[in-house]
């Protein structure tokens, strides 16, 4: 169990992380989601022990390990930028972790070698291991980081936005990919997102981050359906935000009718298609707000300049702070 | 549609690969031109006023007892000196780009001093420092170390001559070096000797040697600095290029050629043979 107690730290003037507190449960798989400057990658940089917190504590299955050097606490870290090696091999990146234990703990070089191919398999890179990072694809190198980030055998998994430089296709590949080797290794692991989508798709549990603060914790259902807070909801999902008697209103494009009479009165000002549904951009013409809502394919495609009448199904009333 | 294209056949008969990078044969041929005019022509001239000496006299000249001694003096010491500013060069520039400090704009300018100073003034400077009554040479003289007039002289006279050769071409490199690499290996369980050893000098190591290389051919080639500190005792503390400019002085220009021809030869394979060096090791990574 890693349990987060109180962290703060300041970069200069700059307050990153103020009062943190959280709890991950072994096997758990925690995304930190936030927008860049959110304190998300600090935290994750505190615990892995890459940098230090300036009070508060980081505790792994009830040990203090505050103070320990990264080296010394065990964690696997990916990096957003691969972080490979460049002159060594796949194999040699792979078994550098091995390599540099102290002799008495050290295997023997054939161990080593197929411990490496072996987690090559894992990563299905077999037969790469003598190409060098430069040969390889974004996707390949990210998963190169991984097994050699695997290794040392870590209880613990972390990934610092582990799919930020891969283009959309390869993301969806390994991200189902890093699903299945999380519960097959049975590893707890936290990523670091700035991808509400990937958060969502991925964690069993979401930690929303925001100013060097935690806005809300929950699985991704509870924090798409349930925000606590007006950040949450208009940083995951999409989100309508309206003026309304007593607050914010925030309302889902999807969770919006279309009706005869009544509602809220909307010029259609775009229409596309997303998915199943007519996207629709346009404006509320009472008060030149803008909002999206989604039609049901089914239905004829509205034109701009179209008059809509819509009603949210399901909405959020936030009261100003 | 009546658009012509080149046939297919005109391009395959060329030996370069089309690209679409344009002015191959313009910046190409500038090249060759531009380095034929400032490099290969002079060049040239030397090795004709060598040739106008005969096989039998260019060895006699190139490679008599007192020229042999003098290679062995200026390819010793200015190795040596590439080998110091080596290990200081990449603690400067390591210090330079780690490092936050105030002062570091001055530093960093310090460092290239070297470049601009008139080189006699160089050798002025340490020779008045490290002869036996200058401020460190009467330090030294009670322990029996002698700097000025030996080839320890010379030696400390080409390492500042070549310091900023290897501090600015290590200097971009370790900037180069992303943290996060470092970073990797920590996490990994790796020191800091061994993040150093086996992470981060394999990653500077080809601009260390090009370093070393600038500043082994630079020292190879000084004269200014050396020649007050080293008292230029034939075929003890003379080196090459003194021994070329004494026969200049005595009007043998055949003479001073052929051994300016050796020396030539003896850098372009030392020089040739780190390159190919280094683009082994560039191959090596797949870049």
């Amino acid at each position: 169990m890693i349990k987060v107690q109180n962290i703060t730290k300041r970069f200069g003037d700059f307050p990153a992380l103020h009062g943190i507190d959280l709890e991950i449960q072994d096997g758990e798989f925690v995304a930190l989601l936030g927008p860049s400057g959110s304190g998300k990658t600090t935290l994750l940089r505190i615990i892995a022990g890459l940098e230090f917190q300036d009070t508060g504590e980081v505790f792994f299955n009830g040990n203090d390990v505050s103070r320990l050097k990264v080296a010394d606490r065990q964690v696997g870290f990916v990096f957003q930028q691969y972080a490979l090696f460049r002159h060594m091999t796949v194999a040699e990146n792979v078994a550098f972790g091995l390599t540099v234990k102290k002799r008495r703990e050290r295997p023997s070089k054939a161990a080593i070698r197929e411990r490496a191919d072996e987690l090559l398999r894992l990563v299905q890179l077999d037969g790469l291991g003598k190409r060098y990072p430069g040969q390889l694809s974004g996707g390949q190198r990210q998963r190169v980081a991984l097994a050699r980030a695997l290794a040392i055998e870590p209880k613990l998994l972390l990934l610092d936005e582990p799919f930020g430089a891969l283009d959309a296709k390869v993301r969806k590949d390994l991200r189902r990919w890093l699903r299945d080797l999380h519960k097959q290794m049975g590893l707890t692991s936290i990523f670091v997102t700035h991808d509400q989508e990937e958060a969502l798709e991925l964690a069993d549990r979401v930690v929303v981050m925001d100013h060097g603060k935690i806005e809300q914790v929950g699985t991704p259902e509870e924090i798409y359906m349930n925000p606590q807070t007006p950040f949450v909801s208009h940083f995951v999902g999409e989100t309508n935000r309206v003026a309304g008697e007593g607050g914010e209103v925030h309302f889902r494009p999807h969770d919006v009718d279309v009706v005869e009479e009544g509602g809220e009165l909307v010029l259609v000002d775009n229409v596309f298609r997303k998915g199943g549904a007519w996207r629709v951009e346009g404006m509320l013409v009472e008060t030149d707000l803008l909002v999206e809502f989604d039609v049901d394919a089914a239905l004829p495609q509205p034109a701009a300049g179209d008059r809509l009448r819509i009603v949210p199904r399901r909405s959020r009333l936030f009261n100003p702070a | 549609m009546s658009t012509q294209y080149p046939s297919p056949k005109a391009r395959a008969r060329s030996w370069r690969k089309p690209s679409v990078l344009p002015g191959f044969a313009l910046t190409f041929g500038t090249t060759i031109g531009w380095l034929t005019l400032i490099v290969l022509i002079p060049i040239a001239t030397i090795f004709l006023k060598a040739a106008g000496l005969g096989w039998q006299q260019f060895l006699e000249v190139g490679f008599s007892s007192r020229a042999l001694a003098a290679y062995r003096l200026s390819f010793g010491t200015a190795a040596a000196a590439g080998l110091v500013n080596a290990v200081f060069g990449l603690l400067v520039a390591w210090v330079l780009v780690r490092y936050a400090f105030p002062g570091k704009q001055i530093v960093s300018a310090l460092v290239d001093l070297p470049f601009a100073l008139p080189t006699a003034v160089a050798g002025i400077a340490l020779t008045a420092l490290y002869s036996p009554n200058g401020w460190i040479g009467q330090v030294l003289e009670p322990l029996g170390i002698k700097v000025a007039f030996t080839p320890l002289g010379i030696t400390i006279a080409l390492v500042f001559i070549g310091l900023p050769f290897v501090v600015r071409s290590v200097e971009p490199v370790l900037a180069d070096l992303g943290r996060d690499v470092e970073e990797a290996a920590a996490t990994l369980g790796a020191n800091r000797s061994q993040t150093f050893s086996r992470v981060i000098f394999p990653a500077i190591a080809p601009a260390l040697l090009t370093g070393f290389a600038m500043a082994f051919a630079r020292g190879v080639g000084e004269y200014g600095s050396v020649i007050f500190i080293s008292g230029n005792m034939p075929g003890r503390t003379e080196i090459a290029p003194l021994l070329i400019v004494t026969q200049l002085e005595q009007y043998a220009y055949a003479g001073a050629t052929a051994i300016a021809v050796v020396m030539m030869l003896v850098s372009f394979g030392i020089l040739l043979a780190i390159n190919a060096l280094q683009a082994a090791g560039r191959r090596r990574m797949g870049a």
